[in-house]
């Protein structure tokens, strides 16, 4: 091989990569990311079912309900809407009424949403950043300062 | 009186910073060995000091003085020793301070190990971590000072998060800061050079050891963390794609990277202009991690304490240094003089590929992390890029990687012989076909994928084996004659071979365990019975308990083997630390050869137990084939030929000899 015919090489493989790297990342970009929902927006910007979204809020009180065996059924709140959620598993530890939660799954063909995670957090002093900001819009939370209050 | 003594040590150390990061350099600028000379002592006195701060806080902590603020947040008199100790870095301030302290430490490791280096190339590289370490310095002491006192002294503290009081906070962040900010150290080297505007050779001989301490490390620290949160969280899982994982990934391709671009800089002079961008990009991307992490703009299941008013000011660090280094990058980068081109078929060009491969995937996983953050500045939909995500982009371009690693070290420098490499690796491909066909047909609910998924993991282990194999002449030469070349051979040789056979024993792990795990979630009462992976559960009770600074409800089974032998009692649990109100789980996980039995519970509903149990096989070889290439690493910075100055004295003996 000429030296000119080498660089070609060295290139075109490069570039190759490149083109697939960039192609699979723009195809996954559009497939595989999961758009944030608050109660609300579900109203507002109707999901379709099978579509996968995460639906984050707070854990209404008193709608925890045990199905059968290890169902479970909540509604997550902002205030003023709410979303019925059913769930199968064990319920994260800092799963409880009125604390931040972020659901991920799809809207079954009934309207209810089936989420396959729960996420609470590892600290009972930390909101999920977009709960936090959906919920300030809403007014119903207060920052703590400092990031540790005593609410025990 | 400790706690002010730490906090003046701090700013005296701030002030060694700023004194390191320009006497130093003006001492190269005008070539005065003398100011030049300065940066030595003042960088170790500059670590000295902020080991003095460390220990004031870790005394803090030891002896639960609440009048500091950040003990008081982060501690409890009832904490058991270890974890008062270790909760030193379990929060924002700590966890700042011991990455400075880490910092310093490199910095002065540069002082007292680089004696060999060129002085106007050590006193830049002093100079530019030093610069670092003011920054983040001026962070501590402005935003985050751990030594804050608070009046009154309160009586109790509020204690440390509970997940965090466990041995992995012992080991996990100290490994992980180790490699995080080792590669300063190659970011240093990267930016003095480009000062200095002169690179050659040898300037990738006293990078590479460096850089191979921090790979070594960060290898270590992201596979503790990963079994740390597979076995805390009780979820059963080991990685989640998520951004605070992402960030210690993203170094560590890279850092691959530049390790091997390293290689071919040094044995061939070529890929200069590229290894000199890598060693920038990969501590930028360790810098764009503490920022991810530490400001909790992207939302994890790792997140603790963030605060994105101090995340403004990392930003900003941040933007400094990578802005600051890639200018000087552009403007150097034209008078550092290009490599020759090669053969596409040599070791260096399977070194090529092989970083053209590691930074497209660096590139695709920094895309998926960056990219909610893309569209909300953008749009303002909040969006989110999990594992499928990853799962359609990394591992289709790590998948040829890991096929073509074990022909690179079977290839010749300069030019290759591709043929040749593939005949030599015959032996290893039939061993792959038997154990492919052999999963297939033998094991349950084995698919193709996980077929095809464990013979690649095989591909490396044989590969890795080959290439010492045919080093060392087997087949060829007498067995007396092969194990002296064994004995010959360079350790980096090993190295190699282990760093390799490592990934393949890591794939085996996680392709067994994606495509062969067994999941149940059942409901149980007392003598319920539940199966995973052969092994029998038997709910028997559940019984409390009393820990020094928590309760537990423990729930018990009885364990039978799939030969239906007793094999004793698994134990999980919910926890309850009342200090902070917080539950727990704590996952009973039982381990039979490299897989695990996982036990997890939730709540007690009027109808039972809710029981999570998982049959994971080979899931320990994940972390142990982290373990392997971790070994690897280390085999390879203990190559005499890596050793700044050896060959020298070895010149020097071998002289000695023959006069």
């Amino acid at each position: 091989m000429t030296r000119k015919q080498k660089r070609l090489a060295v290139i075109a493989t490069g570039m190759s990569f490149l083109a697939l790297s960039a192609g699979l990342t723009l195809f996954a970009l559009g497939q595989q990311t999961s758009y944030f929902y608050m109660p609300a927006d579900v109203l507002t910007k109707p999901v379709q079912p099978g579509e996968r979204i995460r639906l984050g809020g707070l854990v209404e009180a008193g709608s925890i309900q045990r199905v059968d065996g290890t169902h479970v059924n909540f509604a997550v709140t902002d205030g003023e809407h709410s979303v019925k959620v059913g769930y199968n598993g064990i319920l994260p530890d800092l799963f409880r009424e009125e604390q931040g939660v972020v659901t991920e799954g799809t809207f079954g063909p009934d309207g209810m949403f089936v989420a396959d995670s729960v996420l609470a957090k590892h600290d009972e002093n930390y909101m999920p950043r977009e709960i936090a900001d959906g919920l300030k819009e809403k007014g119903l939370w207060q920052h703590t300062e400092g990031g540790s209050s005593d609410d025990s | 009186m400790t706690v002010e003594l730490g906090h003046f040590a701090l700013v005296l150390a701030l002030a060694m910073a700023l004194v390191q990061s320009t006497v130093p350099l003006a001492g190269a600028q005008l070539k005065s060995l003398n100011l030049m000379r300065v940066g030595e002592p003042v960088a170790i006195t500059g670590f000295l000091l902020i080991l003095l701060a460390f220990g004031a806080l870790v005394q803090g902590y030891v002896t639960s003085d609440f009048s500091i603020l950040n003990v008081w947040e982060n501690s409890h008199s009832a904490k058991p020793m270890l974890f008062k100790i270790t909760g030193t870095w379990g929060n924002h301030e700590g966890s700042m301070l011991l990455w400075v302290l880490i910092l310093a430490f490199f910095g002065a490791l540069v002082a007292v190990f680089g004696r060999n280096l060129p002085p106007s190339l050590r006193a830049n590289v002093i100079a530019v971590q030093g610069m670092v370490a003011t920054a983040f310095l001026f962070f501590i002491l402005f935003t985050s000072n751990p030594f804050t006192r608070l009046i009154p002294t309160p009586i109790e503290g509020q204690d440390l998060n509970p997940i965090l009081q466990d041995i992995g906070l012992a080991v996990h962040p100290p490994l992980l800061y180790l490699g995080y900010v080792g590669f300063s150290i190659s970011f240093s080297f990267a930016v003095a050079a480009l000062i200095e505007g002169r690179i050659d050779a040898a300037w990738a001989r006293w990078v590479r050891p460096w850089t191979l301490v921090a790979w070594a490390f960060l290898t270590g620290g992201i596979a503790m963390g990963s079994y740390w949160a597979y076995y805390e969280l009780g979820w059963g899982g080991f990685w989640f794609w998520d951004p605070v994982e992402n960030a210690s990934f993203l170094p560590w391709l890279a850092g691959t990277a530049l390790l091997h671009s390293a290689i071919v800089m040094e044995k061939r002079s070529a890929l200069k202009i590229w290894t000199v961008l890598l060693a920038i990009l990969t501590f930028s991307l360790s810098l764009l991690g503490t920022f991810l992490v530490r400001s909790g703009v992207l939302t994890s299941v790792h997140a603790f304490a963030t605060d994105p008013a101090r995340g403004v000011f990392i930003l900003m660090i941040l933007l400094m240094f990578i802005g600051g280094s890639l200018a000087l990058f552009a403007l150097r980068a034209n008078s550092l003089t290009a490599g020759g081109l090669f053969h596409p078929i040599s070791r260096e060009g399977a070194l090529v590929l092989n970083n053209l491969l590691l930074s497209t995937c660096t590139a695709t996983v920094l895309i998926g992390t960056l990219y909610p953050l893309l569209v909300e500045a953008v749009t303002g939909e909040k969006i989110s890029v999990g594992a499928p995500f990853f799962n359609l982009t990394f591992v289709p371009l790590a998948i040829p990687l890991l096929l073509a690693v074990p022909f690179g070290p079977l290839l010749a420098w300069k030019r290759g012989d591709l043929m040749g490499a593939a005949q030599r690796l015959q032996a290893a491909f039939a061993i792959v076909v038997v154990v492919v066909l052999a999963v297939y047909f033998w094991v349950d609910k084995a698919s193709v994928v996980a077929a095809l998924g464990l013979g690649l993991g095989f591909w490396l282990i044989f590969g890795a084996i080959t290439d010492i194999a045919y080093k060392a002449g087997v087949g060829k030469a007498k067995v007396g004659v092969m194990f002296s070349r064994l004995r010959g051979l360079p350790l980096s040789v090993f190295g190699t071979a282990f760093a390799h056979a490592g990934i393949g024993v890591t794939v085996i792990g996680l392709v067994s365990v994606t495509t062969l795990e067994t999941e149940r979630i059942v409901l149980m009462q007392p003598t319920d019975v539940v199966e995973a992976g052969g092994y029998t559960l038997r709910f028997k009770d559940i019984t409390p308990f009393r820990g020094p600074n928590f309760t537990e409800d423990q729930a018990n089974f009885d364990l039978t083997g799939p030969d239906g032998r007793r094999l004793g009692e698994v134990m999980a649990a919910k926890r309850l630390y009342p200090a902070r109100g917080m539950p727990t789980t704590e996952a009973g996980i039982r381990t039979f050869g490299f897989s695990q039995l996982y036990v997890s519970i939730g709540e007690l509903t009027a109808n039972g137990l809710v029981v999570h149990v998982w049959w994971k096989p080979q899931v320990t070889l994940i972390w142990l084939g982290s373990l392997v290439m971790m070994f690897g690493g280390i085999l390879s910075l203990c190559d005499r030929r890596l050793r700044v100055g050896a060959p020298t004295r070895r010149k020097a003996a071998i002289a000695a000899a023959k006069g």
